[in-house]
């Protein structure tokens, strides 16, 4: 039977790249999907863009082909990734500069039409309320501070990209594991209304979008954590996938981590709403019908996955200015390390309200105690602490009002409860977001997309 | 007798938008009978009031020994307009695995090594 290998590239913008090589190089693989947006990294290249018109791209996808594309090229590897962010042919060029420079040739398509940041008033005008997915609200509340807006575009552009002979493929807003699905589809021949072998390949490159967390990284539990082998090598997932939609999952060989039933499943669910209507813009997958196969040795066979027909909408995302967060963050040692911690808290309210400052929202959090597990820490030991830190912030529609809050700490330094540690410096006001998730019909995105091969 | 749920299953959360998701997985299909019994709804509507404005959703899935469970109206609003350092909702699963249920002594993870 016919089959491709896929390797996970990066899970987020930011991520290493260096367990890629041993994908690469041992684990026979063709291509490597490499995702580099989160739903908030186009927030981080909107705010790039409007300082320098030829940002606008994840940066971290040049360094990373730069490194690894002469073990690629070797084994006759090729890449599919994100990176284009909100400039895909941004990106272009400044992976096309760095390869000139190295004397490499290579073919590099751009695929673009994701962005509708310029088209909303066009999508309305068309019949498309793009009102709020969840909660039905008109964005008319939000149009004037808008920062982006991008539909999620699924795996055909980027399998039409490789027919056209394409060795790496940019893309800009694409469903995560269409990444994988592309490539996929294009080498198995698979037809664009073959629900369960699509469907097959989207449960691989769902498992294969978070890079170490398909492999033993982040494996949550008590205990079990701490059996992982090797984390500081932790390969990363490499999939091989067959002609009828089933799959092999496993990692490069010498490589830490696990892959096993165990660490696929917490994958498999994650960030996944109605498991039985997890929806692409390709296919809709229904995981209830999923069954792995432990082989042990890193290796689980996968088959069984549940295929119905494609969305006739497209999910967008845009994200929109929703005020200022100012921050603030104090610690103390024992004794009494908690309760000076709230001592300050109640010190900093006060001088808060008699500024008369605007503020909507103030989150108290125990650093140490209750910073992330909130209502759920156990107040046991709160009294006993060793030392603790408060952070405390504020949500406010005025800037210099979140920039002065950070201001107001440094000064408990000497004249606030005693035993102080880290202050390193104030904390400027943060730009907050929302997030205005929304449907599109297809055609109207469709329609945009296009996609350039070019060779350097 | 009461159990927490780390003793016998394990767990990972993220976020889309304004809802935390979790996975809440048992390691055999003894615990996943009891977990499909006793980690209903109600009770996790309870066990995270302090965060989740919204429903609880709650997803059986035989074939993975899970349960899919999201926290609609859990993050602020969105990891990015959230004050909270877990703005990304990573530890909700810790959370869920505070959680104490009914559970028989005999489950393979509970009986003496």
């Amino acid at each position: 039977m016919k089959s491709v290998r896929v390797g996970a590239g990066l899970g987020f913008y930011g991520d290493s790249w260096r367990p890629v090589r041993a994908s690469i190089e041992r684990g026979g693989v063709k291509y490597i999907a490499s995702d580099h947006l989160s739903e908030l990294t186009l927030a981080i290249l909107q705010k790039d863009r409007q300082k320098d018109a030829a940002a606008g791209y994840a940066r971290d996808g040049v360094p990373m082909l730069a490194e690894l594309w002469p073990f690629a090229a070797k084994h006759g590897v090729k890449f599919v990734l994100n990176a284009g962010g909100l400039n895909p042919q941004g990106a272009r060029e400044a992976i096309a500069r760095a390869f000139r420079d190295k004397g490499w040739k290579a073919r590099i398509a751009t695929v673009t039409g994701d962005s509708v940041a310029e088209r909303i008033d066009e999508l309305r005008a068309a019949g498309e309320p793009l009102a709020h997915m969840d909660t039905g609200a008109d964005i008319a509340a939000v149009r004037e501070r808008l920062l982006f807006a991008s539909a999620y575009l699924g795996a055909q552009p980027i399998a039409a990209a490789l027919a056209q002979g394409a060795d790496i493929v940019l893309t800009g807003r694409v469903a995560d594991a269409a990444l994988s699905l592309g490539p996929i589809a294009h080498e198995l021949g698979w037809k664009w209304d073959q629900w369960e072998r699509l469907a097959g390949g989207l449960t691989v490159g769902h498992l294969l979008e978070c890079s170490g967390q398909g492999s033993g990284g982040n494996f949550g539990s008590a205990g079990e954590w701490a059996q992982i082998p090797d984390y500081a090598h932790l390969g990363y997932p490499v999939a091989e996938v067959y002609e009828d939609g089933s799959a092999l999952v496993t990692k490069p060989p010498g490589t830490g981590g696990r892959v096993s039933f165990d660490t696929l499943r917490q994958q498999l669910l994650y960030e996944v709403h109605d498991p039985h209507a997890y929806v692409s813009p390709d296919v809709v997958l229904d995981m209830g019908s999923l069954r792995f196969d432990d082989q042990g040795g890193d290796r689980v066979g996968i088959r069984g996955a549940g295929g119905a027909a494609r969305p006739a909408k497209l999910k967008i995302v845009a994200g929109y200015h929703d005020g200022w967060m100012g921050q603030g963050i104090i610690g103390f040692a024992w004794p009494e390390a908690y309760a000076k911690c709230e001592k300050s808290a109640e010190i900093i309210r006060t001088l808060v309200a008699e500024r008369g400052w605007p503020v909507e929202d103030i989150e108290v959090e125990y650093i140490g105690y209750n910073s992330l597990l909130g209502a759920h820490a156990d107040p046991a030991f709160r009294d006993q602490l060793n030392e603790c830190f408060l952070r405390m912030t504020i949500r406010t529609q005025d800037r210099r009002v979140a920039d002065a809050y950070g201001r107001l700490f440094p000064w408990l330094g000497l004249s606030g409860p005693p035993y102080i540690g880290s202050m390193k410096g104030v904390q400027p006001a943060k730009e907050l977001l929302g997030i205005w998730p929304t449907l599109v019909k297809r055609e109207l995105i469709e329609s945009k997309v296009r996609i350039e091969v070019e060779s350097v | 007798m009461r159990v927490p749920l780390w003793k016998i299953a394990h767990a990972r959360s993220g976020d889309k938008a304004d809802r935390a998701d979790i996975g809440l997985f048992a390691y055999d299909a003894e615990t996943y009978a009891v977990l499909k019994r006793e980690v209903t709804r109600e009770r996790l509507a309870a066990h995270f009031a302090a965060i989740a404005r919204g429903p609880v959703e709650l997803w059986p899935l035989d074939n993975l020994l899970a349960l899919k469970i999201v926290l609609n109206g859990a993050l602020q609003g969105g990891a990015a307009r959230s004050l909270r350092m877990d703005n990304l909702g990573k530890n909700v699963a810790a959370a869920l695995l505070r959680m104490e249920i009914e559970a028989p002594e005999t489950l393979p993870r509970l009986r003496a090594p």
